[in-house]
């Protein structure tokens, strides 16, 4: 429990600091974003809203703990701004119709990563120096040597310009209605294996290596030749004795993995038109859209650390060392 | 040059040995030489860069989007520039800004990690409180914010990088550092009374090298392809020549869209390669300083019985 709280102290300690981060940056900013995006809505701004978005940017005349704290109150309920590239949307709409896209993707494509990952590394620890110890390691660090969003370019060339074998943009067709129909989830899946397929393919080797080099430390273990000696099945001893102690690191990567779900599909997103949060935040960038991009920060920090804080609960519940400390 | 002044402490006679066997080791290692031919073959050739193609290389020299000939070698691209000119002259800015970021991060993380280890307490608890935050902030999109933010340029870029990379390799470093701090000797060394500063940088430091060049090399492939990564999304310095910003223009000339591969291809293969060079030789370290990771078990030089 005390190590719960601890973690959960930590959190919010680092949800303060991006909160912070993302009050400083525009204030240090050279420039006005204020006008330079009251430029770019072109008179669309009433002028109530602008006096508000100048509030959030920091160009008003107030004392900084003032505006620090009418900054705090304003994101920890929730107010984070219109939209300027989407106006006059609220941001919380935007990013709330966007991450869901996110959360599908990074999620489909870590969860594949992490298990056939985990299993490789588990194949090739127990098998030291067999087929797959000694091909796939240099040929999955190869592969993921490559810049992320040049494989997925390559990819997105290869499978969907050139043999068309899936969509090349979009999370669905165009013009279909979402609905939780036959048609409608096939074609989101369709939609989806090209983008999670070059996620898998980059990160696979990370979870192989990883998990190879603890499974070795722990074949040297006296317990296994001791399940050895008992006469166990090979099966079982590589699974229940040696993968399940060697899984810890793993699971701690996984909390570091669902960070890159939802930050590091970014690139994907964007080569692929996928519309989740990342491509919005470019896009955010690229329009000057100072309160959407703030807001989309913040949301990724969030989920972030959420998940991490999941993953350290069940840290808890899988190492009694942690438990009793 | 930072590389040098990193292994100047190793004059002392128990770290030498250390490093003699490391490098022994490093040399007969087939990882490793590969890995060093490769990166070599680069440098010479981003330094070889304004003599062999002496004009600037985003000048238009022929037709657009011409096909590999006999003389482009590697085609044009749709603007019709010289796409191995481009390539070649953008080994020199991306291989800059990666060693850079790499040097600049694995010094960060030197400093965070040995005042970590050495003072504890307090200090350690906030700074490791701050490494911590560093971590878990998504990199990807804090990057994306921080260059948004900045005005535009190379300074830019090496900021942001080494902001958002720092944390990783002081975590790595403080735990070795820890360690070590645990040691017999450095306790002998603070009852002696030595600075902070001497015992930090002279007794600790030279003991974790293999660990520092493990977390520079890691730097720097972070560096290189956070770099590209960076350029691509446009938010980069677009008046330099470099693999990133070369693969930029790629994808908003539509180089992919009209078949033409060959402007896509080599900046992205450089990109990879170097990585791979870079992950080979550092693979290689692991091996050398790990005796379980070895193949054929040697008499093992470990650090401890060399750091007594």
């Amino acid at each position: 429990m005390r190590f719960i709280l601890r973690r959960l102290g930590f959190y919010l300690i680092a949800f303060w600091a991006s909160i912070t981060l993302n009050f400083l940056l525009p204030r240090f900013m050279p420039g006005d974003p204020v006008s330079r995006m009251f430029a770019r809505s072109q008179d669309r701004m009433q002028p109530e809203q602008l006096d508000a978005l100048r509030k959030l940017l920091g160009v008003d005349n107030r004392p900084i703990w003032e505006q620090y704290a009418g900054y705090l109150q304003d994101v920890l309920t929730g107010q984070m701004g219109v939209s300027i590239t989407r106006f006059p949307t609220p941001v919380t709409e935007v990013i709330s119709s966007q991450i869901g896209w996110t959360l599908l993707l990074g999620g489909t494509a870590l969860v594949i990563a992490a298990v056939v990952g985990n299993l490789l590394g588990i194949l090739a620890a127990w098998r030291r120096g067999g087929a797959i110890d000694s091909a796939l390691p240099p040929l999955l660090v190869f592969i993921g040597s490559f810049p992320y969003f040049w494989l997925a370019m390559g990819a997105l060339y290869l499978f969907g310009v050139v043999l068309g074998w899936f969509p090349i943009r979009h999370a669905f067709t165009d013009g279909l209605e979402p609905a939780f129909t036959s048609e409608f989830i096939g074609d989101v899946a369709a939609h989806l294996v090209l983008p999670a397929l070059t996620i898998v393919l980059v990160s696979i080797g990370g979870w192989m290596l990883g998990m190879r080099n603890t499974m070795i430390a722990t074949n040297s273990e006296d317990y296994i030749t001791m399940a050895e000696a008992k006469g166990l099945r090979p099966g079982r001893i590589m699974l229940r004795y040696a993968a399940r102690n060697a899984m810890l690191p793993s699971v701690t990567s996984f909390g570091m993995g669902l960070g890159f779900v939802v930050g590091g599909a970014l690139l994907t997103e964007v080569v692929f038109a996928y519309p989740g949060v990342g491509y919005q935040l470019l896009n955010a960038v690229q329009g000057l859209d100072y309160p959407l991009m703030q807001g989309l920060f913040l949301t990724i920090t969030a989920a972030v650390l959420l998940a991490n804080f999941l993953v350290d609960i069940l840290y808890v519940r899988l190492d009694p060392r942690v438990r009793s400390n | 040059m930072t590389s040098v002044i990193l292994q100047q402490p190793t004059e002392e006679k128990a770290a030498r040995k250390t490093n003699r066997g490391f490098i022994h080791g490093l040399l007969t290692n087939k990882k490793a030489m590969t890995g060093m031919a490769i990166m070599l073959t680069f440098i010479v050739l981003a330094l070889a860069a304004p003599a062999l193609f002496p004009a600037d290389p985003s000048r238009i020299t022929g037709m657009a989007s011409l096909e590999p000939d006999s003389e482009h070698w590697l085609g044009t691209t749709a603007k019709g520039q010289d796409v191995l000119a481009l390539t070649i002259h953008g080994a020199r800015s991306s291989l800059f800004v990666g060693l850079t970021v790499g040097v600049a991060s694995t010094f960060i993380g030197i400093l965070v990690g040995l005042a970590s280890a050495y003072f504890g307490k307090f200090i350690d608890e906030a700074l490791s409180l701050l490494t911590n935050v560093f971590l878990l902030l998504p990199g990807l999109p804090l990057l994306v914010i921080l260059a948004a933010f900045l005005p535009p340029g190379l300074g830019t870029v090496i900021l942001v990088l080494t902001v958002t990379g720092w944390a990783g390799s002081a975590r790595v470093l403080r735990s070795q550092a820890l360690s070590i701090r645990s040691k017999d000797f450095v306790a002998a060394a603070v009852v002696s009374g030595e600075r902070a500063g001497r015992i930090m940088f002279r007794e600790i430091l030279p003991n974790m090298a293999s660990i520092v060049m493990g977390t520079l090399l890691a730097c720097v492939i972070y560096g290189i392809g956070a770099q590209a990564g960076l350029e691509f999304l446009g938010l980069g310095d677009v008046s330099t020549v470099s693999w990133g910003n070369n693969l930029f223009w790629a994808g908003n000339e539509g180089a992919l869209l009209t078949g033409s591969w060959w402007v896509f291809v080599p900046s992205g293969l450089c990109i990879a390669l170097v990585a791979f060079a870079l992950a080979l030789i550092n693979y290689a370290v692991d091996e050398v300083t790990n005796p379980r990771l070895r193949k054929i078990r040697k008499p093992a030089t470990t650090e401890r019985s060399n750091a007594k």
